[in-house]
């Protein structure tokens, strides 16, 4: 596999970039590329390379022309078949793409598969932007996104006192699905200067509603689908255990895009201050 | 059909007036205990301070604001949920173990559980946008409460030939109906993104958490209607415990009666399952710990049911809320960890005393 694109690279100077499982990827300007993750698409668009998508996967909501491009299933969930019909030269995808089976079956057919970590951080935000300019020899770009991305975040300014943050993921049959610790929600509360209000357990819980009403947040985040599937603001905020807490009784009840606030991508550093805004207007 | 199943020994020590007061007192007192705790303790004098207040009488305040919040908004319609719920989904469990006279019966061989299950996760994966503007956060539960009925219609339908219903193509068809409508659900999870598959799992493990004082009315309607209908239907169980045709020479109208349990059984499952999601095994380990008790006879079986019903819910709910705070774990979850060792327990005392 590796032998064939050797051929390539002796005509052209190849884009390199290094996965996050540590094999380093390298195409000779790859036209056909499907992205598996909605934060690399819209990567893909900031970069300005969309022209060379030949498919993305069904995350991939932002910007909206990407819906118009085929799509290829979930990406947590992908055939590797549909990938290959597309005649891709390389896949991008997240680290939680998958099935494993997949993603193998795609590099057995002798597709190179990057693949990047999906870390919450603003590093590995940046690092994501670099390695698709640098496999897609978009490297200027990728370093003007990436320092737009730092300049946005460092407007984001400090509040004192921080406000406490709930961040709401849907609903079950009943208790609502908060944030815990080490989710992608906790690291952009943090980000956009508010303090995560629940903290009692890792990952996306349901949350008992009493918890809810004891942690108090000042302000309560949730993303535009996330609300859609709640009956809207209204619903949100006629829960009993939203409408017990200061939140709900200030009013400050946030909807951000889902992957501005989730993405972890090129507008992450807008997310932040979008966040920031609203967690400081009074 | 019934050969070689344990219907349970016949005892009636329990059977005399004493022990229902008993047995309802146990209760009373477990739901006053579900009341007190959970993440914000409230002392059992404080709640009985709050609720002999509310009731008018003159009691000096020695409760905190948001111990009041808690208690009213969310602790009672909780707890009074989990009760009817649990006394709903095991008297509907007792009604289908004698609708099929098999006490390995369950109400989701109805298919109602499954065709609920399946509108609501497609109510939570396709309709969000379009419906939920003017139907708000009862969407999904309108939704399951809909597919629930229509899989029982569906069901009822395919299994009535010349006006009489065959229970034994009911139970067929609705292993059938069950399995598309559960095709049906794995379709819907492949299309499903992140948020909407973690609302979809939860829900299908079932929560009481969604309590509102709106939903304790519906399910106080939606449940105690059908209850206080198929009670009177007792004896006529009673005599179809011998047979259908058996219970035809003594004058009873089986095919009313049949009818009119798969109906009952649908709507109070329908109501349970739409306001609370699916909450497994309750409605058939149940039946067969009151049967244990009080014997096979549906006058007393079917009161039992719901008073042990609600307290069992009660219990587990009281589990769910507090045993992994500020996390809950889904109740669903819990009622199958209690109630599939006692199957399996009932089923390895039966192997040994054939």
């Amino acid at each position: 596999m590796i032998v064939s694109w050797l051929g390539w690279m002796a005509v052209a100077v190849a884009g390199t970039a290094q996965g996050v499982d540590g094999q380093s990827v390298s195409v000779a300007s790859p036209q056909r590329v499907v992205t598996l993750g909605g934060t690399l698409t819209e990567i893909v668009y900031a970069l300005g390379a969309e022209d060379r998508l030949a498919g993305v996967d069904a995350s991939s909501v932002f910007p909206a022309s990407a819906r118009q491009l085929p799509q290829v299933g979930y990406y947590r969930q992908v055939g590797a078949e549909g990938i290959l019909s597309l005649a891709p030269d390389l896949v991008i995808a997240s680290e939680e793409a998958g099935p494993p089976a997949a993603l193998a079956l795609l590099e057995q057919a002798g597709v190179p598969v990057l693949r990047l970590s999906s870390e919450p951080s603003a590093g590995a935000a940046v690092a994501r932007i670099e390695a698709v300019g640098a496999v897609l020899e978009r490297s200027s770009q990728a370093t003007a996104a990436a320092a737009a991305l730092r300049r946005a975040l460092a407007e984001v300014e400090p509040l004192d006192p921080s406000p406490t943050v709930a961040f709401v993921f849907g609903r079950g049959a009943g208790s609502l699905v908060v944030a815990g610790t080490g989710t992608a929600a906790e690291a952009m509360i943090r980000l956009g200067g508010g303090t995560p209000a629940i903290t009692g357990y890792e990952g996306y819980k349901p949350l008992t509603p009493e918890a809810l009403v004891v942690a108090a947040p000042e302000v309560i985040v949730s993303t535009t689908r996330v609300v859609e599937g709640l009956g809207g603001l209204d619903g949100l905020a006629a829960l009993p255990a939203v409408a017990a807490t200061p939140a709900a009784a200030q009013g400050r009840l946030v909807v951000l895009e889902d992957l501005l606030f989730l993405g972890f991508g090129p507008r992450l550093g807008a997310g932040a201050k979008a966040l920031n805004e609203a967690l400081a207007a009074p | 059909m019934t050969d070689g199943v344990p219907w349970g020994e016949t005892s009636h020590r329990f059977g005399a007036a004493p022990w229902w007061a008993l047995g309802s007192a146990t209760v009373g007192v477990l739901l006053l205990g579900s009341a007190s705790l959970g993440a914000v303790p409230i002392d059992v004098m404080d709640v009985l301070g709050m609720l002999a207040s509310a009731a008018g009488l003159p009691v000096e305040a020695s409760w905190t604001p948001l111990e009041e919040t808690v208690l009213w908004r969310l602790r009672l319609p909780r707890v009074a949920l989990s009760a009817l719920v649990g006394a709903g989904l095991s008297l509907a469990g007792a009604l289908t173990q004698g609708l099929f006279r098999n006490p390995l019966a369950e109400p989701g061989l109805l298919g109602v559980s499954a065709g609920a299950g399946l509108f609501a996760a497609l109510a939570i994966v396709a309709g969000s946008s379009a419906l939920s503007a003017w139907l708000a956060t009862s969407t999904v539960a309108m939704s399951a409460f809909v597919g629930g009925l229509l899989t029982t219609v569906l069901v009822a339908a395919i299994a009535t030939v010349d006006g009489r219903p065959s229970v034994t193509t009911m139970l067929l068809a609705g292993i059938a109906v069950s399995a598309l409508a559960g095709a049906g659900l794995g379709l819907l999870l492949t299309l499903a993104d992140d948020a909407q598959l973690r609302s979809i799992t939860f829900w299908m493990m079932g929560s009481i958490g969604g309590a509102t004082w709106p939903a304790v009315g519906v399910a106080a309607v939606g449940v105690g209607l059908p209850a206080l209908v198929s009670l009177r239907w007792a004896p006529a169980l009673d005599a179809m415990l011998l047979g259908v045709t058996e219970a035809q020479h003594l004058g009873v109208d089986t095919a009313r009666v049949q009818a009119g349990t798969v109906a009952v059984v649908a709507m109070m499952v329908g109501v349970c399952t739409s306001l609370c999601g699916v909450i497994a095994f309750l409605g058939l380990v149940v039946p067969h710990v009151a049967r244990r008790i009080v014997g096979p006879g549906h006058r007393r079986l079917l009161p039992l049911s719901v008073l042990l019903g609600a307290g069992l819910l009660a219990a587990a709910d009281l589990m769910s809320r507090t045993v992994a705070a500020p996390a809950e774990l889904p109740v669903g979850l819990l009622t199958t960890c209690l109630g599939g060792p006692f199957f399996l327990v009932q089923l390895l005392r039966h192997r040994r005393h054939p």
